[in-house]
This record gives C-alpha cells, sequence and structure tokens, in this order.
C-alpha cells in the first residue's frame, strides 16, 4: 500500500484534484463546489470534524494531499445524507466523505486507532463472511476491537444493552455458532473478488 | 383490494434473534391485515448498509445490492423490490440508480456478477414498505382496517435520516416530512405536531466507533420527544429504533437524566390497530415497553 | 367659471347607502356645492348608470363631474368621461372603510363624507379640462451619443421600428470596449463558452441600413431644445460643425476602465506580466486561439491567477466602492481562454464573493468548474514581481493559510468609471485648488448644466427601482455602464430599452403629452408672466430642466422637457404658476370648503372637533392611503386628505391658509427623498422637505406650536404606518389643544 501511496504522489504532483477525480468515488464532484459551507453547517457532527466538507474540497484542489487523506474528518460521516439534500450543486458529498474515506485506507493514510474506520472493516469483514451480518460476532469483536483489557472494560459496560437485547429475542448466543448465511457463499466470495480486481486494477493503472 | 405481491429485502437485522425482529414481526402481522404478500428474495445478501466502504470499494459494495437484484429478477420477475430497513432501501435504490447512470459501472457489476453466474437490468422499482403503503393503499384505506384506535396515545414520529433523505418518500420535504404523522393520525393517535428532532441523525453506524458523540445527538431525539408530551416515540428505521431505544440508561448515567422513552416501529402502532396482540406486534421486543400501547394491545 | 356645470352623483352600493345619510350629502352637493344635477344610484358604476351620466353631459350641458363613491384609483375607465373635468369623491376608501361601524362613530364619520363632497364640488369649479399646447413638433430622426455595443444596438433596434438614427461617435471606429475583446461573455444557451464579440455583425447591420448615419471622430458641442425639436451641434475632429434636429437622444457614452496603475500593490506597471482584464483581451486576440504567451519573455502561461475585485469595492482612497458587475464572468471567460488554448495551464480566479448575475451567469460559471479553472476565495494582498515567476501573497478565506503562489501572469479585474461628463451638481471648486476639466458630453443648453444629472458614484440619475430607463431630462435617455456597472448582455437588454423609451418620447412630445409618471397627460403649467418676479425659484427647482431663462430672466418653459410634476407651482412665491386642472386654487379652495368648527360662543370650555389636512403624494401615499382602507385600517375622522401629484407641488400658501382657517394640524405624506429616493419626480419631496423646513417662521407668526405641521417620507407599503402617521397628529392636538384660530 505504502508502495501505491509513492506512486500516487509521483503520478499527481501539484494535481491532488486530478488524482481525486480519477481514483475516488464521485471525485470528478470536488471541483463544482461553490464554498457556500452549507454542508459543513448541516453536517450532524460538524464541530468534530478537523475539516468539514466544503473545506475538505478546498484543500483538495489546494492539493493538500497529506493533510486530506490522513484526516480523521471524512471518517466522522454518519451517512445522515443532509449534505447531499442540501447542497445547491448537488454534490453526492456523502459518497464522496466515503469514497475518500476509503482511498486514504487503500493508500494506507487512515490515523491510527480511528474508530470508525476500524469498525466499518470489522463490519465489512463480518458481512462477507456469510454473506450477512452476525450482529453477536459483530458486537463482540467491536468491545475488543481496541484490545482484550479493552474489550473486558467495553462488555461491562455494554452488558445491560446486550442482557436486555438477549431477553427481547433481538440476539442469540447461538449466533456464535455459525449463525445466519447465505447459500451460495462460493459464488458471492468470487463475485466480491471479481468486483475488487477490477476495481484494484483500475486504480493501479491510474497509478502507473 | 386484491391480494398485492412484492419481491421482499427483509435485510440482516430482521433475521430471527437479530436487532429488528420485532420489527419483521410485527410487518408480517401488518401485511397479513392489508393482505400483502412479500415472496422473500431467495438467498439474499447484506448490502453492506453506509458503513462498508472502509473494507469494500465502489464496485465490490455495487456488486452486493446488485446481487439481490439479480436475485430478485430471477425468483420475482416483474415485482417491486420492497425493503423494510430504510439502510437496505437505500443501498438498493442507490446501486439501482447508479448503474443506470453510468454504463461502465453497469457492465463491471455485471462482470463481476458473473462470477455467481449472475446478471442484473436494475429494471424494478425499489421502494421502501412506507412507500407502498401510503401510494399502493393511501391514509383512507390504511384506516379502514383500523379496529382498535390508538386514542389518548401521543406520538412523536421520528423519520431519521435514511427513510428521509437522499430519497424521501415521493412529495415529502426533507427538513420537515409528514407521512409519520399522517400514519399515526390515521391509527388513531395523536403526533407530536412540532417535534423538533423529527429528521435528527442518531449518530448511525457511529452509535458504535463514536458513542458518546451519537449518544449527545441521541438525547436530544428523546429530550425533544419528552418536550412535546409524547408517550413514545414511532420509526420506519431499524438503525434509528435501536440507537434511540437501548443506550438510555448510559445517557441517564451520564446525563444524569430519567429517560424511559419507549420508541416502536411504525408496523407495530399498525398492527396493534389492526387488533393484532401483543405479540403478533412484536412488542415483546421491546426494551422499553410502550405502555399505553401494550394495554390496547392486550384489550 | 361662469359655464360651469356640475353634475353630482352619489353611490349607495359597497355600504355606502347603509354607513352614510346620502340624502344629507346630496343636498350639500346641490345647496353648497352648487350642482345643476344631482343623484343617488344604487350602484353607480354599472354600465347603465354611468351612460346616464354621459347622457347629462352630453344633453344637460354637465360640464364638470363629481363622483361621490370610490377612490379615483378605483373605477378608473368607468367614470372616466372625455373633456370633462371629474372629481373623484373617495367615500369608500377614505371614509367608511378607515372608520368604525358604531352609532358613536357614526356622526364624525358622517361629517368626513360631507366635507369630502364640499371638497369635490369645490375642485371642480376651478378645473378645466387640459387641452394640448400649439408648440408640439414631430421628429423621428434619433441622436445615439457613443458607437460602442450600447450605441449600436440602440441604432439598430430604433432603426427597425421605423426612425431615422445618427450615431456621434469620438472614436474613428465603431465598436467601443467592446470591439476591443477576444470574446465575450455568452449571451444563449447553454451559457458554457465564451462567444464571438458580436461587434463585425453589428457593424455590417449599420453599414447595410440605409436609415442609420454614423459619424466618426465627431462629437456633440452643442445640444438644445427640447424632446421632439433637439438641435444639436455635431463638430469633427477638424472642428467642422452641422447641426441637425432630433426628435430625441440616446446616451451611451460607456465607461473607461479604472486605471491600474494606482495599484503598485500588485505590480501593475512592475512587469508586462501583470495585465487587466483588457490588457488580457489584447494577448488573447495576439494569441487568437493558440496557447496565450506572457509578455515579458513570450513563454506559454501555465499558472495564471486572476485577482477578483481589484481596486474596487474598497474603501481605501482611490479604489471604487462599487462592484463593476460584470468582472466575475469577464474572469471566468478569460481563465476559459487558457484552459480551452492549452488544458494543462492551471488558471485560478482569487475572489471575495462570485458574482455572476443574468440567466446564464451560474452556468457559466459551473461550465469553468467542468473545464477545470479552481476558484479560490481568498484576499489577495501583493504581488511580487520575479524575474522568472511571480509571486502572489494572498490569505485563503477558507482554509485560513497565508499563501505565496508562484505564477507566470496576472490578470487584475478592476472596475468601470462611467463617461458621464460634467458633473452638474459638483460643488464649486475650492480656491487655489486645480480642477481637472471634464469634458461634457452632451454640451445642453440648459439653464441647469450641462451634462445629465448624476445620482451615486458618477453614474447619471435614474429612477431604477420603479421606471430604470427614465432620466431627469425628458426625452434624453442613458443606456449602459454610463447608467449603472453592467456587462455586455445587460447593455444590450438597456439599449433596446432606452430605444423604447426615445421613440415614446418622440410619439409623446408630438401630442404634447407627459412620460411617466403622469404619461399621457396633457395638463401644463402656464406662467401669469405679468406677475412675474423674476425670482428664478421655478427654474432653478424644476427637476427636469424643463424650464430655461430668457433674456430678461423671466422662465422659459419647454413643455415636452416637463413631467407635469408641479414643482414649479409649489415653488412659485407669487403663485402666477397653475395646470388647468391643478392649481393654488383648485386645492386651496378645496382646503377652505372644509367646514371647520368653531368653539360654542356661550361656553367657555367648550372644545370644538379638531380638524388635520393632509396633502398626500398621489404617487405613493395616496396609494397607501387607499390600501389602509381595504385592509380596514382606522384612522381618526378629523382628518381631510386631499391627493397631491407630487409633494413638490405644494405651495406653502395652503399651510398657511389651512392654519389661518383653524385648521389644528397639517400632515405632509411625500416619497422617500435623498439617494436612495423613491420620488416620482426625483426631488419633489426633497424639495417640499426643505420648504417645509422654513415654515417655522409662519408658525411664530401665527403663534402656533411647530408641532402642527409634520413632513413625512412614507413608501407604497407604508399601510398600516400612515394612519398611525394621522392619528399621532390627532394624539398631538390633544396634548397640545386646539388651534386657537377658529373664528
Amino acid at each position: 500500500m505504502g508502495n501505491l501511496n509513492t506512486t500516487m504522489i509521483e503520478k499527481y504532483r501539484n494535481s491532488f484534484l486530478h488524482e481525486v477525480e480519477a481514483n475516488v468515488e464521485e471525485g470528478e464532484w470536488v471541483k463544482m463546489c461553490m464554498q457556500c459551507g452549507v454542508c459543513s453547517g448541516s453536517c450532524p457532527l460538524g464541530p468534530h470534524w478537523d475539516h468539514p466538507p466544503q473545506e475538505l474540497f478546498m484543500m483538495i484542489r489546494a492539493g493538500k494531499r497529506e493533510e486530506v487523506l490522513t484526516s480523521s474528518s471524512m471518517w466522522m460521516c454518519t451517512s445522515c445524507y443532509n449534505c447531499i439534500v442540501r447542497c445547491p450543486r448537488e454534490l453526492p458529498i456523502t459518497h464522496i466523505m466515503h469514497g475518500l474515506a476509503h482511498y486514504a485506507k487503500r493508500l494506507g493514510l487512515v490515523p491510527e486507532n480511528q474508530q470508525t474506520e476500524k469498525f466499518a472493516q470489522l463490519f465489512w469483514d463480518n458481512l462477507t463472511n456469510t454473506g450477512r451480518v452476525n450482529e453477536l460476532k459483530l458486537g463482540l469483536k467491536l468491545y475488543f476491537m481496541n484490545g482484550f483489557g479493552e474489550g473486558i472494560k467495553m462488555s461491562l459496560k455494554m452488558q445491560d444493552v446486550g442482557l436486555n437485547m438477549l431477553k427481547t429475542g433481538r440476539m442469540s448466543p447461538f449466533e456464535l455458532l455459525g449463525g445466519h448465511s447465505i447459500k451460495d457463499k462460493t459464488g458471492f466470495h468470487a463475485m466480491l473478488q471479481k468486483a475488487k480486481e477490477l476495481e484494484d486494477a483500475k486504480i493501479a493503472k491510474h497509478g502507473a | 383490494m386484491a391480494k398485492k405481491e412484492y419481491s421482499f429485502y427483509p435485510g440482516c437485522s430482521s433475521q430471527k434473534a437479530a436487532s429488528s425482529s420485532n420489527y419483521q414481526v410485527s410487518v408480517d402481522s401488518m401485511c397479513n391485515e392489508l393482505d400483502i404478500q412479500l415472496n422473500t428474495i431467495p438467498d439474499w445478501n447484506c448490502c453492506s448498509a453506509s458503513i462498508g466502504y472502509a473494507g469494500g470499494g465502489e464496485l465490490p459494495r455495487i456488486a452486493l445490492s446488485a446481487r439481490n437484484l439479480a436475485l430478485s429478477e430471477q425468483a420475482n420477475p416483474g415485482q417491486d423490490v420492497v425493503a423494510t430497513c430504510a439502510a437496505c432501501w437505500l443501498a438498493t435504490k442507490e446501486t439501482k440508480e447508479r448503474l443506470h447512470e453510468d454504463d461502465g459501472l453497469m457492465e463491471e457489476t455485471n462482470q463481476a456478477l458473473s462470477a455467481a453466474g449472475l446478471n442484473v437490468k436494475a429494471d424494478q422499482k425499489v421502494r421502501h414498505m412506507v412507500e407502498v403503503l401510503i401510494e399502493d393503499f393511501g391514509y383512507d384505506e390504511l384506516g379502514k382496517h383500523v379496529k382498535k384506535p390508538l386514542d389518548g396515545i401521543k406520538i412523536a414520529g421520528y423519520v431519521g435520516c435514511q427513510t428521509n433523505r437522499p430519497f424521501g418518500i415521493d412529495g415529502e420535504s426533507f427538513e420537515n416530512p409528514k407521512y409519520l404523522d399522517k400514519l399515526v393520525e390515521t391509527m388513531g393517535a395523536e403526533p407530536i405536531e412540532k417535534y423538533e428532532k423529527k429528521v435528527q441523525c442518531c449518530g448511525g453506524a457511529l452509535a458504535f466507533s463514536e458513542p458518546e458523540k451519537s449518544q449527545a445527538m441521541i438525547k436530544d431525539i428523546i429530550e425533544a420527544a419528552y418536550d412535546g408530551g409524547a408517550d413514545m416515540i414511532a420509526t420506519p428505521c431499524p438503525v434509528c429504533q435501536m440507537n434511540v431505544e437501548v443506550y438510555q440508561n448510559h445517557i441517564n448515567k451520564k446525563y444524569n437524566t430519567k429517560f424511559k422513552m419507549p420508541v416502536v416501529y411504525y408496523s407495530q402502532l399498525m398492527s396493534v390497530a389492526y387488533g393484532k396482540n401483543y405479540k403478533e406486534s412484536g412488542l415483546n421486543g421491546q426494551v422499553i415497553t410502550p405502555e399505553k400501547l401494550s394495554i390496547i394491545a392486550k384489550k | 367659471m361662469a359655464d360651469t356645470k356640475i353634475g353630482a352623483y352619489i353611490c349607495k352600493g359597497c355600504g355606502l347607502g347603509e354607513r352614510l345619510d346620502t340624502d344629507k350629502l346630496e343636498s350639500i352637493a346641490s345647496g353648497e356645492g352648487k350642482a345643476a344635477i344631482c343623484r343617488q344610484e344604487e350602484f353607480l358604476c354599472q354600465q347603465s348608470t354611468v351612460d346616464k351620466i354621459q347622457a347629462d353631459i352630453d344633453n344637460e350641458g354637465i360640464n364638470r363631474v363629481v363622483i361621490g363613491a370610490c377612490s379615483r384609483r378605483a373605477k378608473f375607465e368607468a367614470f372616466n368621461f372625455e373633456s370633462t373635468c371629474v372629481s373623484r369623491v373617495n367615500l369608500r376608501e377614505g371614509v367608511i372603510w378607515v372608520r368604525p361601524d358604531t352609532e358613536e362613530a357614526k356622526e364624525a364619520t358622517q361629517e368626513m363624507a360631507e366635507d369630502y363632497i364640499r371638497m369635490g364640488c369645490t375642485e371642480v369649479k376651478f378645473m378645466s379640462p387640459p387641452s394640448a399646447s400649439q408648440e408640439q413638433s414631430v421628429n423621428k430622426h434619433l441622436l445615439v451619443v457613443g458607437g460602442g455595443i450600447t450605441g449600436m444596438t440602440s441604432a439598430i433596434e430604433a432603426s427597425k421600428a421605423g426612425y431615422q438614427v445618427s450615431i456621434i461617435e469620438k472614436t474613428s471606429q465603431l465598436g467601443g470596449v467592446a470591439g476591443q475583446l477576444h470574446r465575450k461573455v455568452p449571451s444563449r444557451m447553454p451559457y458554457a463558452s465564451p462567444q464571438d464579440n458580436g461587434i463585425d455583425d453589428l457593424n455590417n447591420q449599420i453599414s447595410a441600413n440605409s436609415n442609420i448615419t454614423v459619424y466618426l471622430n465627431s462629437t456633440t458641442t452643442k445640444t438644445s431644445g427640447a424632446p421632439g425639436r433637439f438641435s444639436v451641434d455635431i463638430t469633427t475632429e477638424s472642428g467642422s460643425t452641422t447641426t441637425e434636429n432630433f426628435g430625441a437622444i440616446i446616451q451611451a457614452s460607456g465607461f473607461t476602465p479604472y486605471d491600474a496603475n494606482k495599484l503598485p500593490e500588485f505590480a501593475y506597471g512592475k512587469t508586462p506580466d501583470v495585465v487587466d482584464q483588457l490588457g488580457l483581451e489584447k494577448l488573447a486576440q495576439e494569441a487568437n486561439g493558440t496557447p496565450i504567451k506572457r509578455p515579458s519573455d513570450g513563454k506559454v502561461v501555465e499558472n495564471v491567477m486572476f485577482i477578483q475585485c481589484a481596486g474596487q469595492r474598497s474603501d481605501k482612497e482611490d479604489h471604487l466602492s462599487y462592484c463593476s458587475g460584470h468582472c466575475c464572468s469577464t474572469s471566468i471567460k478569460q481563465a476559459m481562454y487558457f484552459k480551452e488554448s492549452n488544458p494543462n495551464c492551471d488558471a485560478a480566479v482569487l475572489y471575495t464573493d462570485l458574482r455572476t448575475p443574468g440567466a446564464g451567469g451560474e452556468d457559466f460559471y459551473r461550465s469553468a468548474q467542468r473545464k477545470g479553472v479552481t476558484f479560490t476565495k481568498g484576499i489577495a494582498k501583493e504581488v511580487v514581481a520575479g524575474d522568472n515567476q511571480h509571486t502572489i501573497k494572498f490569505t485563503d478565506l477558507i482554509l485560513n493559510d497565508e499563501v505565496d503562489l508562484a505564477v507566470d501572469m496576472v490578470v487584475l479585474a478592476t472596475g468601470m468609471l462611467p463617461n458621464s461628463g460634467v458633473n452638474i451638481d459638483a460643488p464649486p471648486a475650492e480656491e487655489g485648488s486645480v480642477e481637472i476639466p471634464v469634458e461634457s458630453i452632451l454640451n445642453l443648453d440648459y439653464r441647469q448644466g450641462k451634462d445629465m444629472p448624476q445620482l451615486v458614484h458618477g453614474f447619471t440619475d435614474s429612477h431604477f427601482i420603479c421606471f430604470p430607463y427614465e432620466t431627469r431630462r425628458t426625452g434624453i435617455y442613458t443606456a449602459g455602464p454610463v447608467r449603472r456597472p453592467m456587462d455586455i448582455n445587460q447593455a444590450i437588454d438597456d439599449a433596446t430599452g432606452a430605444a423604447m423609451k426615445a421613440i415614446q418620447a418622440i410619439e409623446n412630445s408630438a401630442l404634447g403629452k407627459a412620460a411617466h409618471p403622469r404619461s399621457g397627460d396633457l395638463s401644463f403649467p402656464s406662467f401669469r408672466m405679468e406677475g412675474c418676479t423674476q425670482c428664478k425659484r421655478c427654474t432653478v427647482e424644476c427637476p427636469f430642466g424643463a424650464i430655461n431663462e430668457d433674456e430678461k430672466g423671466y422662465p422659459s418653459y419647454n413643455e415636452s422637457r416637463c413631467r407635469r410634476c408641479g414643482t414649479c407651482m409649489g415653488a412659485c412665491p407669487v403663485r402666477v404658476i397653475s395646470f388647468e386642472n391643478y392649481s393654488v386654487d383648485s386645492v386651496g379652495q378645496q382646503i377652505k370648503a372644509v367646514n371647520v368648527p368653531i368653539p360654542d360662543e356661550d361656553d367657555e370650555n367648550a372644545v370644538a372637533k379638531p380638524r388635520i389636512l393632509t396633502l398626500a403624494c398621489e404617487n405613493d401615499a395616496y396609494p397607501a392611503l387607499d390600501m389602509a382602507g381595504m385592509n380596514r385600517i382606522q384612522h381618526s375622522a378629523y382628518v381631510r386628505i386631499i391627493p397631491v401629484r407630487c409633494l413638490g407641488s405644494v405651495n406653502t400658501i395652503w399651510v398657511t391658509d389651512a392654519l389661518n382657517s383653524g385648521y389644528d394640524g397639517v400632515v405632509l405624506l411625500g416619497c422617500q427623498k435623498g439617494e436612495n429616493y423613491q420620488c416620482h419626480f426625483v426631488k419633489g419631496s426633497e424639495i417640499a422637505h426643505y420648504r417645509m423646513s422654513k415654515v417655522n417662521d409662519t408658525l411664530t407668526t401665527l403663534n402656533l406650536e411647530k408641532e402642527r405641521v409634520a413632513t413625512y417620507e412614507v413608501a407604497i407599503t407604508d399601510i398600516q404606518r400612515i394612519p398611525q402617521l394621522i392619528d399621532d397628529m390627532a394624539k398631538t392636538i390633544e396634548d397640545i389643544g386646539t388651534s386657537p384660530l377658529k373664528f
């Protein structure tokens, strides 16, 4: 991944914008931002972003590659879609944020210990394993994702939630034993593998 | 009215012993009353919701929903795809739109699908259950089935994010959608007209990774319901339901509040109003029991 | 007056019959009002009843009609009897709709109605039907001063409508600034790319058009006369002069670019790589579609930044305070020159507020973004000229960064200065100061100065809210950036509008009709010269320069320049100026016709009911009062309201007479004055306010409190406020007591 990052820097030098346009989901929209700031003002977690979307767009245009990709900002997106529906220029901001986050991860630039990044990866691994989310395993993995000690603490803290879910039949210990799954796991995995290959190839081409 | 059939995409959280299994129970009861037949897409998979983006790139994520659409086309040809979960609906509908906007993406997606022996056209409509209720039945028809009006219950209609944005229910505004209030009214309950946090984000998946930030927002959502005089909150979204219901103890501890606000699904309100019992309405799945609704259900 | 025969007609519809004692009104009209025919009707405005009035006019010799019904602003068509003077007594909006329908209120409401009937009957006695003077002349020849895109467009548009046009252009060719542009901002869908500047096409149209005459290298050295009969001296560079007659004039004298030499901080003049927008047009023309090269060394530009608002929208000395309107779109267009000829060139626009007015502005902006032009919100502080590259130092307002950016070229978006000639209102130069002579554009032979009056920042005055093309010199219309900052597309629209106004002026002057806002009015002021004291107030105060002075100092009136506002009538201290249907008497006698109650002589403590006179401008204040009536907003029953053409037409004698007759207060309602004036006659309200500031002397002489006269600026939207102002006066009178002058 580090190598890919180096390749990208070489390729685009002064034009991070072009890099984003080529490699980031919906990245070709970034140049259309008119800097009104409605997205930033509409974001429910706005105050927690180091750089709200509008600013990220300007930073991309200003070539601040490292600052953008190593930022924790886009990982603050809750996917509430407020920004999308309010953007006067109709930029798919939520998708661009997801795209930036994914691209940063692909290049190995995510800040260490980024909680949403960790959870999002757990979620992906969980769902791609059997084709369906196993909520119990996902929950346990989540509690323990910051280490064993943290995990025990977390489990204790979340005990009430777990018990309540068990009591109301919205969670079952049997899920630990296999649990829900699709039938055609082989075809499913082959499909995801193919999709990943196609996407990797495209980005590698831009980096070449 | 004649029986209506749809290709149904239930989603992970609706499965047995999963976090919104009570939603599914009430949806089944509601559909039973309305003579709706839900033909489940065979071997459906997770849509990856809106949090799959770290591990999954654009194409793998699109492929997930495309697989469901392809399976639906095979098994339930010509039927609209209907989802009850906001995230499932959103991901699937977005995929359909993206595939039609971008020929290259359609081609790559089908390349990926062919590895699973599938092919997608993505021509069916992708609809939320609420759209089916409002558009294919209408409030008047829905009201005709009411056997036990929910008299005297004040309900804060919490629409949340993903059933409302970016698509929303046709004809509704993003800032102040009215359909949930109208449904509540149709069932004989009283909507909180000025529920200030109607479309506030609950944090979504970030309730797991950023619990404190999310719980601060959830606190506001519950507080506003109390401010409006609500007996309970009703929502169309499994993530909203879970986030707003299950962390109230934590919020009470942190903010020194005394929240005990029940959070139910619109389909539970409808099941009870349609005369279904406590269990059929999935009320045994509530962490915080909605007392007034339970009394009517048990009558 | 001997041959006046009044018909008074009182309507009982719309609730008037129930609320008022119409029998009493009828008896007042026939008794005090001396109406020869007097009738009450259930619905006065229905056609059969209107026909009966017409029959009275045709068969009974009625030549003055009093309509006691609704406001003069309602049912205008129904009660418009040709060649007959009509007084509309406003019993509906002005009386029953502003009064409560209660037993206690009944008496005062009835008194109001009775007074208004008296006033109406009096007014018509002092009116005669207006007819045009005999000084009309027709001249279908239009003069356009300035041969830029505005002037060329005006000329073509007017010729298409069948008028002869002459264009006078100072330089040796037509085209003006637009002709110097490589391309212009697009005027058509999809507003995506710069388009041809259009001058060649206009040139071809003009040279092929036998109705258009072009005078190059020429200026106007004298303009005299009036609409319909302007006489203009056209002088060529070599000094030869011809005199031509015109019906109307369009001044399209354009703008001068701001002198970028005043911006040394941006290195203008220090390196040829810093240019203004016109400078860049020249480079683009030279490049003609190939990559633009920088002037210093001919290197292809890889990197250019546009600095918006250079020397404008700034309060620094020597900078322009205003926005020039076109520069953002122009920079977007010029950035496209770079991108289109060399996609690898980085073109960035540094702006604080990007403004792209007009239908296509936003589309054009988006198109530039799609083409890869970068837009950066920030403030340029300095440009440092270097040997190889130049450095722009700016503050990025989004990222809150101080940035040093190396570029090959810098383009300064500077502003526009109007070519409006001599500022006729400028205060005289201080002694010892060096006056820079300004060349006049029109050289008007008008008493009030050589050029068009200016409003702000040197742009020529026009009533930009209600009638944007109208100016303060009837028959002379300014168009294009001399009127206000604007872009080419706006200038083309403006040119077309001005051509239409000029045509209208030609046609109106042929019939002796007034221009806006009293369009079609045939009445005009006449001057009883034997009473004139040559005081010159009318010639000075006329907002439209309609009155010159003859060699003896008497007013010399030019009918077709006049807008019939009556400001001259208000100005005249000896009251020798009057209109046929609007005069010192037609209003003054109404004031005297009102029944001002006097206190009971036998009772020492008796207080008479007060009376308030309100003179309300017919353009905004009176309509606002009508709307207050429609909204049933009540006001005092003691007020008697008379509409006036403009507050400027108010002669102070009316105020003095009212106070002398025992009125307790006078309220004057005019339009907003000053820089953001709303006065339909530009200066009328301002002049009236000035005159009323002098009325204190009169009040002192009469031993009256100064609070008894109040003058207000109101707007047509003040439907709540105006009734309140009237009630405020009623309250003031309650506080200070009624007038002692009631006999």
